[in-house]
């Protein structure tokens, strides 16, 4: 349960930005999170819920995007995505080595006022 | 959206803080010319064991050291100190993982300068550990013959972190009923970068492989 560390390391980050634009409350929390970042979007839903209390975002909802994984295809030379954790090319079938996106922990952007 | 709200575009990473700290140490330590090697499994996958078993062959030669983390319990560090290399223990209490700021404050109490190989045992997890950076110049991930086949099925996300995976508990593959061709296929689809290094702590097969993959990275060790 490793997503209670980095709801509260998002919440600083969020903090910091809030405050840099003079901002008050916090009303969404946007992240983008790559499914083989090893994150569990419910459990962040479920930290999140605890963590935001005593914080500008005590109000608000979070929302997480999945990004899904991409990997280059060396044989090919093409990029594809890949619903599944076996990395295999849908032109060739090689196993790929090289993820281009999907470790992705971010935080995207936040609504405040 | 309320007439009064904003939005702020922010696309920073949320480890931000513990990557940029792993990467310092990772220069440090590749400046001073020690390699780091951050070991993860599942609990009682036999790290400790190994562990137990290469500094008693490795230090003799080869100056190491050992950083272990565990929720509670320093039993892998007394075991471990048995062999004569330093060992420092972090003890994490409820956090599952280790992180980078650990890694260097543990790193305060060591003398890195005569040290030629740094062995970080993780804490037994195969999820957590998997998202945090320590510094380390390699990951090694533990399977062991009882834990079956499918594990690497089952956790893509370490076992696609690994640059060495070390099957182990290799004496007792035949009790385990451990299918050798079919772990084999596995570790193939899901972690083809990974080298792989089947080995017994207990009855020493497949430790001088392991050892010279240690010894051809730490450059100067002799085994």
């Amino acid at each position: 349960m490793h997503e209670i560390g980095i709801i509260q390391n998002a919440l600083e980050l969020a903090q910091e930005a809030a405050c840099r634009e003079g901002a008050s409350q916090i009303h969404r929390v946007r992240l983008r999170i790559g499914r083989l970042a090893g994150v569990e979007p419910e459990s962040l839903q479920l930290a999140f819920e605890v963590a935001r209390e005593q914080t500008l975002a005590r109000r608000a909802t979070l929302e997480v995007e999945s990004v899904p994984i991409v990997c280059w295809c060396a044989c090919c030379e093409q990029l594809f995505e890949s619903d599944s954790f076996i990395f295999s090319c849908p032109s060739c079938g090689q196993i790929s080595e090289e993820v281009r996106q999907g470790r992705e922990i971010e935080l995207a952007s936040l609504e405040v006022s | 959206m309320q007439a009064d709200t904003k939005t702020i575009n922010i696309h920073q990473g949320i480890l931000l803080k513990n990557d940029e700290l792993a990467r310092r140490i990772r220069q440090r330590f590749n400046e001073i010319g020690t390699l780091v090697l951050n070991v993860l499994s599942s609990p009682g996958s036999g790290k400790t064991a190994l562990l137990e078993q290469t500094l008693s062959r490795l230090h003799p030669t080869c100056s190491c050291a050992v950083i272990v983390g565990d929720l509670a319990t320093d039993n892998d560090a007394r075991r471990l100190r048995r062999a004569g290399a330093p060992v420092v223990q972090i003890t994490t209490g409820t956090v599952c993982h280790l992180e980078a700021s650990m890694i260097e404050q543990a790193c305060s109490e060591l003398d890195l300068k005569s040290c030629r190989v740094l062995f970080i045992e993780n804490v037994g997890n195969l999820v957590c550990p998997a998202s945090y950076d320590l510094g380390e110049s390699l990951r090694v991930v533990l399977l062991a013959v009882t834990e079956g086949e499918d594990k690497p099925l089952k956790y893509p996300k370490i076992f696609k972190t690994a640059d060495l995976i070390l099957v182990t508990k290799m004496d007792l593959a035949g009790l385990a009923g451990f299918d050798l061709e079919q772990v084999r296929s596995n570790l193939a689809t899901i972690a083809p970068q990974a080298e792989v290094i089947y080995l017994s702590s207990r009855n020493g097969e497949g430790m001088d492989a392991w050892l010279n993959w240690i010894q051809q990275r730490a450059g100067t060790c002799r085994v």
